[in-house]
């Protein structure tokens, strides 16, 4: 039986991570992810956990540890955000490619500068090629969901990758929710023990971590390491089935939401989409063919998936809540755009840019991407494929 | 959404605005409702002016924006009304409840014209009577509830004392002292 409570996204990761019961956290503290670490050390003080809780003094320690942790065949788990993510940077792809599958809470905010503390992706997007799976939530609840099913995909002896659980800062991280959790024994009895098929310190099949890697090698681990991604996508869907029958709740790649016979679409990430979903209802009620489709897999990007689901649309908009400055369009927008490349009939697609540290994003504002799109759809002109929305300055912005 | 009621909450940083958001969101989450309870953070500065919000609805709430357009707008320092737009989109069907100890009519003057009910409270007097000291956001949880009726009022004391005393498990003496908070407020709080 599920237990109805109302926690906020932090305090529902922590949670997830109390019932999992890792081997180790090695924590630095750094916001909007703070509150992790501190939930997680009361439980420590409590006794409700056996973790090794190790407080380091630098985020690049604290991955340091949780991958010799990984190394020595241990769970290791940690929480980070921002300038905290970016000072891991040189870890995230050591871990990734030691094939070290611990799991990296992320609440999301935005990079330095001018200095902020609120929501963006500007901090995991930068990161979206250290080699980590990235799951991203909407609200509290499919942070923790995405949580629990974060283990069984990351230790999968097929996959063997780090995975970050993203949930949007502050927006999810401080908001109390209400939120269905699942019981400790059977997040434990769907989670499992991690019992790594060879690691550095198991003596009877011992697994070299961090050799040099020489030209006549070094491409055929980076290969195997693509592979790997590649294999995520069947256990990202696996692990959602089994989530699923355990649990009730569904999870896929993206949500689809009223995509049956869209003509126009939004693309979009995290909490902003449970706010659009408003304006497309809103919109369906005056018989506009609006939906959305919320990405919650981005890494490995489900292009293919995606494009199938968008192909009969005649308006799409990509919104990327993060600056890539590319001068040609964010992140979520180059994915989708090139993943679309080969359909014989594609929708115009125009990307924008938008809630950048922490601007908000309002019902209002869905409605007008959403009549952008029809009138793109009308007059058959795409205007400024690149753009942004939600400036102090409405005059500055394509209408 | 139908019978959604949002609650935007004006306070300054070290007052509880945001601990009586969340206490809200708790009675209404035990009365059975869907609770959003969510702060706007700038810089975060002991004394500087903050935002906290409410949703409470019958079914989940999908919007994750800040409220433009509130139902009901608590004041929990009246200072602020000099420098923040406390009544910036609030409902005219809706209403404003200010910690002050001056009556309603003479702070209408200052609230840009805004023509729905003003109430006001004294929450530092009830608080100090009852505490000891000054935590006007216990007072100011029992006046919204009260003016709103989010959520009902025999309930709403029934779920604060469960709160309270699992809050102050190790500290019982206080449960009494924030309970009559609770209920000296509610009668005080005036149109």
């Amino acid at each position: 039986m599920s237990i109805k409570d109302r926690l906020s996204g932090n305090e529902a990761i922590a949670t997830a991570m109390r019932q999992i019961n890792p081997d180790v956290f090695a924590m630095f503290p750094i916001t909007p992810s703070t509150e992790i670490p501190q939930f997680y050390a009361q439980y420590v003080a409590d006794g409700k956990v056996d973790t090794e809780f190790i407080c380091v003094e630098s985020e690049h320690s604290a991955l340091s540890a949780c991958a010799g942790a990984e190394a020595a065949g241990c769970r290791a788990v940690t929480a980070t955000s921002s300038a905290g993510l970016s000072y891991m940077n040189e870890m995230l792809y050591v871990v990734a490619s030691s094939r070290l599958p611990l799991v990296l809470a992320v609440s999301n905010r935005a990079l330095t500068g001018p200095i902020n503390i609120n929501h963006d992706y500007s901090d995991s997007m930068a990161e979206r090629d250290s080699g980590f799976i990235q799951l991203y939530a909407e609200n509290n609840q499919e942070a923790y969901d995405n949580y629990l099913q974060a283990h069984r995909i990351a230790e999968h002896p097929d996959v063997r990758l780090p995975l970050m659980v993203c949930e949007d800062g502050f927006i999810t991280s401080h908001a109390l929710e209400n939120i269905e959790l699942e019981e400790d024994e059977a997040v434990k009895d769907f989670v499992g023990e991690y019992h790594p098929e060879n690691y550095l310190l198991k003596s009877e099949n011992p697994l070299a971590v961090g050799p040099y890697g020489v030209s006549g090698y070094y491409m055929e681990a980076r290969v195997a390491q693509a592979e790997a991604m590649k294999n995520a996508k069947r256990v990202i869907l696996e692990v959602a089935a089994d989530f699923e029958k355990r649990f009730g709740r569904h999870y896929e790649f993206f949500e689809s939401y009223r995509m049956e016979d869209a003509e126009l679409a939004i693309v979009l990430m995290g909490s902003s989409a449970g706010t659009a979903k408003v304006a497309v209802d809103e919109l369906r009620a005056e018989g506009v063919k609006a939906g959305l489709i919320k990405v919650r897999v981005f890494r490995p990007f489900p292009g293919e998936e995606i494009v199938e689901a968008l192909k009969n649309c005649k308006a799409v908009a990509v919104l990327d809540k993060s600056e890539g400055f590319s001068a040609n369009g964010g992140p979520l927008f180059a994915e989708t755009a090139s993943a679309a490349i080969n359909l014989e009939k594609r929708p115009k697609m125009i990307d924008i840019v938008y809630g950048l540290g922490g601007r908000d994003f309002t019902v209002g504002h869905a409605k007008r991407v959403f009549a952008r799109l029809a009138k793109i759809v009308e007059t058959g002109e795409t205007g400024p494929i690149y753009s942004h929305m939600g400036q102090r300055d409405l005059r500055k912005e394509v209408q | 959404m139908n019978n959604m009621i949002e609650i935007r909450w004006h306070g300054r940083g070290g007052q509880g605005a945001k601990t009586a958001s969340q206490l809200l969101a708790d009675a209404a989450f035990m009365s059975g409702k869907y609770i959003q309870s969510f702060p706007e953070y700038g810089p975060e500065r002991s004394g500087a002016p903050i935002t906290a919000y409410n949703r409470i609805s019958d079914e989940r709430c999908s919007i994750h924006s800040n409220i433009y357009e509130p139902d009901y707008v608590v004041v929990v320092d009246e200072t602020l009304l000099e420098s923040v737009d406390v009544t910036a989109g609030l409902k005219k069907e809706g209403a404003i409840v200010i910690n002050s100890s001056r009556p309603a009519a003479e702070l209408r003057p200052l609230l840009r014209g805004y023509e729905g009910r003003v109430f006001t409270i004294d929450a530092g007097k009830i608080s100090k009577k009852h505490l000891g000291a000054y935590f006007p956001n216990t007072p100011m949880l029992a006046a919204i509830v009260q003016v709103s009726k989010c959520v009902e009022k025999e309930a709403f004391l029934k779920d604060m004392e469960t709160s309270y005393r699992h809050k102050f498990a190790k500290k019982p003496q206080v449960v009494e002292g924030n309970l009559n908070c609770l209920a000296e407020a509610m009668e005080e709080v005036k149109e």
